[in-house]
């Protein structure tokens, strides 16, 4: 899976969870919680999905690793790359 | 001391309007009506409807068990929430928002102007949680009950408060909220606890009802099934029929109704409109059967419901009956009727399940709604689907089919039970001013 294929899907997973946001302009280098209204449930939301759909599993001590979407897309490329 | 016309008052009078004031501190008025029911999602729309004989039932797809007839409520959710909070929430909150935004608006208040910390939300539930339980159990299948694909969510979604905790979410309210689980009687308790929260002085505005969400779950349905208590009929709208004689079960439905109410004061202060003061209610336990309903105690529970009202059975003008179609549900509840009000001459009995089905910790307060506009309408809904009636539920002044135009209706008393024996009866009587 490409790098632009994981951030499409990561984009995706987030406009279901937060489904009255605007995510058009949504940055990789911020935070997302600092650009849209994501709290702790549904970042948990985010995780549930990763494991549900591509069996992904992000142990809690790696959470911080997407807090970002470019964060997010580096961690998750290598465990992702093969699907 | 000088009136406002500038005369001298005396201290008889004084005393009088005094009086007056602290008691009408302890009288709790109706002053809003949010309501959402297979049938209708307002309390004209209702109205209509039950006037009009018009039922609402259908079939739904459920897990396990397949096609079931059911009442589903067709609001729209998104007029008070966020698709996030719908997406977060469950669907028994997402009815009480709905109700609850529905019956401030009713009420002509407006939450910017309220003390939020002074609004108490009391909802009656049959019961919570399953309806979350069973559907993630259901999902959990796919994953060989891997718990880890377990929600973070079902805590919030099947604590007991969550009805009624989605609702301060939802409107910024920062005083007390609860359920009162109840069984089937939960609806009318909702509201005797706003009454009682009321007149103790704990909140100054009470959001008190009753909401299910029971059909989302198969297991009221496989239940009542095991118990020969689940309905069937070829035509949905014909299968809900209490008091014919082939009655053969309840239909299951999903519903809400939020009242606002506040203390009489309060209410004459602001010029609001009163649909009716609760006047009377009692609460009693049958001590007899999980499941099967008493008579007796059934009939105790009125009266208590009068004496506390000051009332004999020749006052009540309407009984809004609880009979959910069972046979031995409607029967006993017709004993208890029989005997309580023999020498009732003019008092009708009616029933709304008969149209909508059982919205069980709705009921109580959507059936009592449903009935609240005979008093400016003077007209008592039938009750439908009586093709032939049950010689021994025939109690003076059945309401079959057609509306009764009555001279006027002054208390209307709304029945409501549940297992366990639990019997609750609201009496509201018409506000003339006084």
């Amino acid at each position: 899976m490409t790098r632009e294929k994981i951030r499409s899907i990561i984009v995706e997973v987030i406009s279901q969870i937060l489904p009255d946001e605007d995510l058009s302009n949504l940055r990789g280098d911020i935070r997302i919680r600092d650009q849209i209204e994501l709290d702790s449930m549904d970042f948990l939301d985010i995780i549930m999905e990763l494991r549900k759909r591509y069996g992904v599993e992000v142990p809690e001590d790696d959470y911080i690793q997407l807090a970002s979407l470019d964060g997010a897309v580096a961690y998750l490329e290598p465990r992702m790359a093969h699907l | 001391m000088t009136t406002r016309g500038g005369h001298d008052i005396s201290s008889s009078t004084r005393k009088e309007a005094d009086s007056i004031e602290k008691s009408n501190n302890q009288r709790v008025v109706i002053t809003g009506i949010g309501l959402t029911a297979p049938n209708g999602n307002n309390l004209a729309e209702f109205r209509h409807n039950l006037l009009a004989g018009k039922a609402s039932i259908e079939k739904i797809q459920t897990h396990y068990m397949g096609e079931v007839l059911a009442g589903v409520c067709h609001f729209d959710p998104l007029k008070y929430q966020k698709k996030k909070e719908l997406r977060r929430g469950t669907r028994a909150g997402s009815i009480a928002i709905y109700c609850a935004n529905e019956a401030l608006v009713h009420s002509g208040l407006a939450l910017t102007s309220l003390d939020r910390s002074r609004i108490g939300v009391y909802l009656g539930i049959t019961e919570h949680g399953n309806v979350e339980t069973e559907n993630e159990v259901f999902g959990l299948k796919q994953y060989d009950y891997d718990v880890k694909y377990w929600s973070h969510h079902h805590n919030p979604r099947t604590v007991a408060n969550n009805p009624a905790g989605e609702v301060t979410l939802n409107m910024g309210i920062t005083g007390p909220h609860y359920t009162l689980g109840a069984a089937c009687a939960a609806g009318n308790i909702g509201l005797i606890h706003s009454l009682q929260m009321l007149q103790l002085g704990e909140i100054d505005l009470a959001l008190g009802g009753g909401v299910s969400e029971s059909i989302h779950t198969f297991g009221v349905f496989a239940s009542f099934k095991n118990e020969g208590a689940l309905a069937s009929h070829a035509e949905p709208n014909r299968a809900c029929r209490p008091f014919d004689r082939d009655r053969n079960g309840i239909v299951v439905s999903e519903g809400g109704c939020v009242c606002t109410l506040e203390r009489l004061s309060d209410a004459i202060r602001r010029s609001a409109t009163i649909h009716g003061e609760i006047v009377g209610y009692a609460v009693n336990s049958d001590a007899f059967d999980f499941i099967l309903p008493l008579a007796q105690r059934q009939a105790e529970c009125m009266r208590l419901a009068m004496k506390k009202a000051g009332l004999s059975p020749n006052d009540i003008d309407i009984i809004s009956s609880h009979a959910t179609g069972t046979q031995q549900g409607d029967l006993q509840e017709c004993l208890a009727l029989a005997e309580v009000f023999k020498d009732a001459a003019h008092t009708h009995t009616n029933n709304t399940k008969s149209y909508i089905g059982h919205t069980m910790g709705a009921a109580g307060a959507l059936e009592l709604a449903g009935n609240l506009p005979s008093f400016s309408d003077h007209t008592v809904h039938p009750t439908i689907n009586i093709d032939n009636l049950d010689p021994r539920c025939n109690v003076p002044n059945l309401v079959i089919g057609k509306p009764a135009k009555v001279d006027r209706i002054d208390h209307i008393m709304n029945n409501s039970f549940g297992m366990l024996g639990i019997n609750s009866v609201v009496i509201v009587k018409r506000y003339d001013g006084r």
